[in-house]
This record gives C-alpha cells, structure tokens and sequence, in this order.
C-alpha cells in the first residue's frame, strides 16, 4: 500500500499551502478557505494513520472534524457578512481595531 | 512502488498544485473552484486509504456544502478581483513563514518516520460498517457533542448574520 | 473536577445548617444568572431575583449567626478541585463568628441596597443589567467572607473588582464616569498584584503543600514558617488591602468612584468591597502577628496617614458623595491603623467595620434620595430639604450622628473601642485619632446643616422618595441605633464573644476615653454648627484655612502628580512606540532603513537632551525606546499576529524535537 511518510508529507504540504494563504490573503474568505486546507491536512494524517495503525479512530475523528469545519465555516461567514455590512469591506487588515 | 503509490503520487501532485493556486489565485472564483480540485483530491486518497465513508463525506459536505457556502459569500460580499486587493503587502512574509512551517513539518516527520525504514503496509480496508460502530460503540457522547455544536453553530450564525430591525 | 469525597472537619458543636452555609453564597449567583437570562421578559425587569434570593440568604445569615450567639464553634468543610503536585486546592467554606457577622452585614446591606435601586435606579436603561451585576458583585463578596483558602478568595477578590468596574461605569456614556471606572480598575489591580505574590509567597512557605488559611495560621503559630518569611507576605498581602480599602497612597480610586449610581457607592464603597481588605488583614491576622513587629507598625502609619489625610480633604468638598466617600477612607483607615496595634484592635477594627457598614450604607443611601429629589450632587444646589423630605432628614441625621461618634449610636461604642486599644497599643495613634475623630464631627454637622437646613437654593421641586428608597433607609437607621450595643460593655459587649482572635477576652471600659470622644465629637459638631449657622455665599472654612484650601482641593495634587508622573509618561511613550514600529516593520525594508536611521538620531538626540536636560528628560526617552519594541505585540493586524503565532510554534517545535 500506501507509504506512511508520503502521507505525511502530503497533508504537510497542504497545511503549508493553508498557512501562507491564511498569512497573505486580505480577503477574510479566502483565509477562511486556507483554514479550510490546513484543516483537510489534519485529516489526511489522521485517515493516513488511521490506515497505518489499522485502527478505526483516525477515520472517526476525521469525520468530527469535518463537522466542526462545517460549523466553522457557517459561523466564520456569517462574521464575514456582518463585517462586511459594517464596514463595507472585508479586507482584514483593515478591520484592525483590536488594539490599544 | 506499488500501483496505488503512482496513483497516489498523482493525486497529491494534483492536489498540492491546486492548493497552491486556492492560495495564490488572483481571481476569487477561480480560488474556490482550485480548493474544489483539492478537496476532491484529497478525497481520492482517502478512497485509496481505504477509508471509503470518509472519502464520501468528504465530496458531499466539502465539495458539495462547503464550497457552496464559500461561493455565496463570495457573491454576498462583492469580492474584488486582481491580486493587490486580494492579498496584502507583506507576501513575503507569509511565504518565509509558510516555507519555514513545511521545513519544520518535513524535518519532524523525517526524524519521526524515516522514508528509508518504511514499509508499505498492507491493504486496510475501513468499511463504512465498522465506521459506524466506532461511532456508535465508543464514541457516542462526542457524537453527540458534535451535533449540539452544529445546532448551536446554526443558531449563532443565523443570530449574528440577521439583519436586526431596531437600530 | 470536583471530588466526590466531602471532607468535614466539624471544630465543636456545629450545627447542621452550619454545613451549609455555601448555600448563602451560592443564591446570588443563581439570581444572577437568572436575572441575566430571563430578567428582561420577568414582570418587574428581574430585580424580583436579586431581592428574592437576599432575602433568603439574609435569613440564612440570621440563623447562622444565631449558631455563634449560642455559643457554637467554627466549622470548616470542603471538597477537592484538582491537585498540582504536592499542592491540594480545594472548594468550600470556613465558618467562624467573624465570617457569620460579616455575612449578615452584606446580606443586609445588599439587601437593603437591592430594594433601594427599584425606586433610584427606575427607568434606566440597562436596569437588568445593573441587578446582574449587582447580585454577582453580592456573590463575590459572600465567597471572601467564606473562603477557607487563599485561591478561593482571590477568585471572589477579583470577580469584586471586576463587578465594581462595571458598577462604577454604569453609566459609561459620560467620559467622566468610564474614566473613574478604569482608574478604580486599574488601581486596585496595582494593590492586587503584590496581594498574589502574597499568597505565593505563603503557599511557598508551606512547601507548595497548602493554600488553607487554618493550616497556614497554624504553621505560623508552630514557628515552621519563620517571622521573616511572614513578614514579607503579610506586607505583600497588605499590598491587596492597600488597594481594595483604598488607603494612602492607593486611595485615589475612590472618591472618583462616586461617579457610580449611589445605590453601588453604599454598597461597594462604604459597606463591602472596601471592607474586603479590612476583612482581608483580619483573617490572616496570624500572618501579621506572627511576621516582624515593623509589619504592624507599618500597618499602623498607613491607617494614620490615610485617616487625617482624608478627614482633612472631607472638609472642603462641596459633593455630598465626595465628603462621604473621604469619610470612608477615614474610617476605614482607622480599621486598619488600630488592627496595627495588636489582637484587641483587630476585634475592635471589626466591631467598627460591622456598625460602620449600616451607617455608612444609610448615610450613602440618604445621600441618594437627596440626590435623587434635587438632581444634583452639590451641597451649594441644596439647602432646607429637612421640610420636603421628613423620612430621609431623620435616618440621615441618625447615620451622621453615628459617623460623628455621639452617644449611644452605633458609631460611638465602636469608636469608643477603636480609641480603648490604640491607647493600649500605640499612643501617637491614639492623638490622630482623636483628632480625627474631631474633624469627622465637624464635616458630618458641615455636610447635615449644608444640606437639610437653611434655605433650599437649587431649581425644581424636591419632593420625599419613594416606598422603596425610604423603607431600607428606616431599616438601616433602626440598625444604627441598635447594632451599637451589641459591644456595648453595658450588656457585656457579646459582640466581642462572637468576634475574638484566640481566646474571648473581656471589653473594658475606661471612663475618661469615652468622655473624651463624645466630647470630640460634641466639638467638632459645636464648631461646626457656630460656623455655618448662618447662611453665606462663600464656605466660612475656605477664608479660614487659606493657602491650605487649594491643597484640599486638589487632593493634596496626589492625583495629578500620577497623572504626570506615571500615567502620561506610560502612554505618551506606548503610542509613539506603536507608531514607531507601524511604520518600520509594516511598510518594509526601506523604511526599515529609515527607521534604524531614525532610532539613530533618535538616539543621539536623547543624548543631547539627556546632556542638557538632565535625568528627567533621560527617563522619559529611555521609555519611548523600550516602548517602540514593546509595539511588535499591537499593531491590531490580526495577520501579523498569526505570523508571530507560526513562528512561535516552528520555534517551539525545533526547541522541542530537539530536546
């Protein structure tokens, strides 16, 4: 089968690719998007080891995660929606307020 | 090499280099049909890992809901389009720090599963059938906990998105 | 998670309600949660909560307290939260005749403070809000008071100072009062900040074993920790006291803290949170007694200082809230100057801080209605109100003569034995304090006659409170008269039988110091009264102090020299720190050039000015610098925060892996 290191590094890939975006972007969808990525590379792993181990929890735990992602999502643009009905912008480093 | 490592090979390449476009594209749209390319990737290789619910799971909530709601509120907030105003004026940054996250990860994963040493596992085979016992048998109270945590995501997201009719 | 296991250590004979006690605590936090959740759609806006659960936990107070009048032990019990190492902490309730008094004192307060606010507090806007709040501040205060350990009670401490922050800045839409609020916030998180270095510092002393207030007395009366060690956390420990009873040179929050609806000036600041670090020392008095006799003397100055200090500037304020704000400080450091001279003092700190509360919580109260008839805070807006508002004219002359210290009021007998243990203990103290005690007669009688005689000067027309603001007040001034026997040594003071350190010892009466002090405060009222007797534009006292009342009436400049000193210099140097960095790291390399060249010059002009300017200029450029790298945490660009967070994590990761 599969080798578990070309596993690994695929979902660390991946988890870099959601990191720059998430750094980069401006537009607080696109960022939701990366985290959206990272989060896929956490599942990667999990599933990758799940089959390595033989053990059925990694594939359990990846479908949580799935869930919560949905969640994420949900609640992450409706703050994106009401961000962008205050301030008519969604670009986040604008919206820099939180601080001092 | 195994059949199933090419075809694995590909499929990361296709979704590795789809993911760098999600991250990298100038137009939104494009951005989101990129993570579409990913995230179908993604779940291929889950079918190739065995983990055939997963694999579904992952084409109808991702590809099929998630995406979706990315798109509307692409459309809601009238995203612009052209790389200035999508990412902002430090990439470089970003691209040190995104490089540097993958050494680390590449290092620790290099020292904690050397490529040398590994051995191709034989087939495991997670059906959708002992997936659900795991969910059932043992995992049945953070089951739960998930489905509270969706039912209050839903009543939070419509409370916060709701345009409220007194000032 | 709690442990299933309760451990109860039953001291005597304890009577089986006494084990739950916690439950008096426990009711204001269900009213709270209650008034938060349902109180806008309950009939009535959710003040019905509050009232309800003070009241059965003013009940529940009662018979607690009736345990200790019969004669019953302490109790202590508690279960177990989590364990750190060898370290327990554990949840649950000491219960002494000290605790029991104190209960009833803020449940009555409380009580009467929640029902006063349905008439003073109707109609405004974040009502709910304000009774939220108000049962969760009543909550905090019930955990100090039984906390039988040291993180137990920081928890209550801080969720008081918290609670006091949004009460002082109820009404946040004027700058003036969000300003107090941060001000009371931040100063007294200048006191706490020793306060838990203190509690380490015990902790640490008993090995990291045991935050048990018992076990670490009794550790310090074995002698296993030694007098030096005690010394450093009770001045540490006093540092908290400092702060929350606001005593020179922390004293600074509370007269602006008056900015608050008078409702939380009675109870916050003259009946419970102030008296939370009175109660503070109090309770870990072993700690005191057992440390360095320089603690207690130190103890002892501060309370002298902050006592004359505040009766002087009571004298020329014209905001009725002021001069009873400053009353308080006085009278709480004359708590805390007597608890300096030894364990009689402590008790008799104790007996005051119980009479202090009813009538310092009536005359805030009587001060509200006032306010509440004429819309105004300043004596010169009132006058002559005796004839419009008969209800609050008596129980407010009730509480002045109270504060005064004239026989046979509450005020007196607890003052009689403040002044009985500072003759025993340090004498000086006992001449501040009497002259002290002059000075409080004579603004109390400025402050009664300015308000309530003469003529009416303000606009409108002032008219009696209503049924709710005028019943606590009737409540309160019946207390006055009453409570003061209690330690009266004419009924064998049984106050003191409840209320003891070690052994119950017997109250003694000395003729001549009670004659003194009524005389003291007979004085200081018959000046007062020849002085403002008739009425006249300018306050008499400001020709006859002269230079002298300019100081008062900028609190000595204390305030300012902050301001000047501390606080300008802080955020002046913070926000050209955080401009500094926005424009170097943000804008890139080049400007990064310019902005290394501008730390340059910046430092070769913070030679030149330090050359020829000297130290004072030196300080203030040497801030700017540490603050331009303290700018790297706040720029608000949440991505940059993210890009610290993933360098973090890759340095972590290589620290870890590599190790």
């Amino acid at each position: 089968m599969i080798r578990l290191p070309m596993i690994l590094f695929f979902s660390a890939f991946l988890f870099s690719a959601g990191v720059y975006g998430v750094l980069v972007r401006r537009n607080a969808v696109m960022i939701l998007m990366a985290i959206e990525l990272m989060l896929n590379a956490v599942n990667v792993n999990l599933v990758g080891f799940s089959a390595s181990l033989r053990a059925m929890s990694g594939q359990v735990f990846a479908l949580f995660i799935i869930a919560v992602a949905a969640a994420e999502v949900g609640i992450g643009l409706a703050i994106v929606i009401l961000l962008f009905r205050n301030r008519e912008s969604i670009n986040i480093d604008e919206a820099s307020q939180l601080k001092w | 090499m195994t059949g199933q490592e090419y075809a694995f090979i590909v499929l990361a390449a296709v979704g590795s280099l789809s993911a760098i476009a999600t991250v990298t594209a100038r137009n939104v749209v494009h951005a989101a049909l990129y993570l579409v390319v990913t995230l179908s990737s993604v779940g291929a290789v889950y079918l190739l890992l065995g983990a055939e619910f997963v694999a579904w799971v992952q084409i109808l909530i991702y590809v099929g809901a998630i995406v979706i709601l990315f798109l509307f509120g692409l459309m809601l907030t009238k995203a612009p389009i052209g790389r200035d105003s999508l990412d902002n004026q430090h990439p470089w940054v970003g691209g040190v720090v995104g490089f540097g996250v993958f050494a680390g990860l590449a290092w620790l994963i290099q020292d904690a599963f050397p490529f040398a040493d590994s051995v191709a596992s034989p087939g495991f085979r997670g059906s959708t059938q002992a997936v659900g016992q795991a969910i059932f048998h043992s995992y049945v109270l953070p089951f739960e906990a998930v489905s509270f945590l969706l039912l209050a995501a839903l009543i939070g997201a419509v409370v916060l998105a709701r345009k409220d009719d007194e000032p | 998670m709690v442990g299933a296991e309760t451990v109860t250590v039953a001291v005597g004979a304890a009577s089986g309600l006494l084990k739950y006690t916690w439950i008096i605590a426990l009711l204001p936090v269900i009213s709270a949660a209650l008034t938060l959740f349902f109180g806008k759609r309950t009939p009535g806006k959710g003040a019905v909560y509050g009232i309800a659960a003070l009241a059965a936990s003013w009940v529940l107070s009662i018979l607690v307290l009736w345990h200790f009048v019969q004669g019953g032990g302490a109790q202590a019990s508690q279960v177990d939260w989590f364990n750190v190492g060898p370290f327990h902490l554990q949840l649950g309730q000491y219960i002494d005749g000290l605790c029991a008094v104190m209960l009833v004192v803020v449940t009555s307060v409380s009580l009467c403070v929640h029902v006063y606010s349905l008439g003073y507090m109707h109609g405004d806007k974040r009502f709910t809000w304000f009774y939220f709040v108000l049962s969760m501040f009543t909550a905090a205060m019930l955990d100090v008071v039984i906390a039988p350990n040291l993180f137990q009670l920081l928890i209550g401490w801080e969720v008081m100072g918290i609670c006091s922050y949004l009460l002082i800045g109820h009404w946040w839409e004027e700058k003036e009062n969000s300003n107090a609020s941060i001000k009371a916030f931040i100063t007294t998180r200048i006191g706490d900040v020793p306060f838990m270095f203190g509690i380490f510092a015990l902790i640490a002393a008993t090995g990291f074993k045991t935050s048990n207030i018992t076990d670490i007395s009794g550790m310090i009366q074995a002698h296993q920790i030694s007098g030096g060690v005690a010394a450093v956390a009770a001045i540490l420990l006093f540092g908290g006291t400092i702060g929350k009873s606001a005593q020179f040179p922390l004293h600074v929050w509370l007269p602006d803290a008056m900015a608050g609806p008078t409702p939380v000036s009675a109870l916050i600041h003259a009946a419970t949170m102030v008296a939370a670090g009175v109660y503070l020392v109090g309770r870990m008095y072993t700690v005191f007694i057992g440390a360095d006799a320089w603690v207690l003397q130190t103890v002892s100055i501060i309370g002298a200082i902050t006592m004359l200090g505040a009766a002087l500037l009571a004298l020329v304020q014209n905001d009725i809230k002021r001069v009873l704000a400053y009353s308080t400080l006085s009278q709480l450091a004359y708590m805390v100057a007597v608890m300096g001279a030894g364990p009689a003092g402590r008790n008799a700190a104790f007996f005051h801080l119980f009479t202090h509360a009813f009538f310092k919580a009536l005359l805030f109260l009587g001060a509200g209605s006032v306010i509440h008839a004429v819309h105004s805070n300043n004596m010169s807006d009132m006058g002559g109100l005796r004839k419009f508002m008969p209800v609050t004219f008596i129980t407010f002359v009730i509480g002045s003569l109270a504060l005064a210290g004239v026989f046979p009021l509450a005020g007196f007998w607890s003052k009689d034995e403040l002044l009985v243990s500072a003759y025993d203990g340090h004498q000086w103290l006992f001449v501040i304090m009497v002259v002290t005690a002059v000075l409080t007669a004579f603004y109390t009688m400025r402050m009664v006659w300015l308000t309530f005689f003469g003529t009416y000067d303000g606009h409108g027309h002032p008219h009696e409170s209503p049924r709710s603001m005028t019943s606590p007040l009737v409540f309160l001034g019946a207390a006055t008269v009453g409570v003061g026997f209690l330690g009266s040594p004419l009924i064998h003071a049984p106050f003191f039988k409840w209320v003891y350190f070690g052994q119950p010892e017997a109250v003694h009466f000395v003729p001549w110091i009670a004659l003194l002090g009524t005389v003291a405060a007979l004085g200081g009222i018959g000046v007062a009264y020849l002085m403002y007797k008739e009425k006249r534009e300018k306050d008499p006292l400001e020709g006859r102090l002269g230079p002298l009342w300019g100081v008062f009436q900028h609190r000595y400049y204390i305030d300012a020299f902050y301001m000047r000193a501390i606080i300008y210099p802080i955020r002046d140097t913070c926000s050209a720190g955080v401009y500094w960095f926005n424009q170097t790291v943000l804008d890139g390399f080049v400007n990064g050039m310019a902005a290394l060249a501008r730390g340059v010059s910046t430092m070769v002009y913070w030679f030149d000015r330090n050359v020829i300017d000297g130290a004072v200029n030196a300080l203030g450029m040497g801030a700017e610098e540490s603050g331009g790298l303290l700018k790297y945490l706040q720029s608000g660009n949440v991505q940059w925060y993210a890009v610290v967070l993933f360098v973090g994590v890759i340095a972590l990761t290589i620290i870890f892996v590599r190790a």
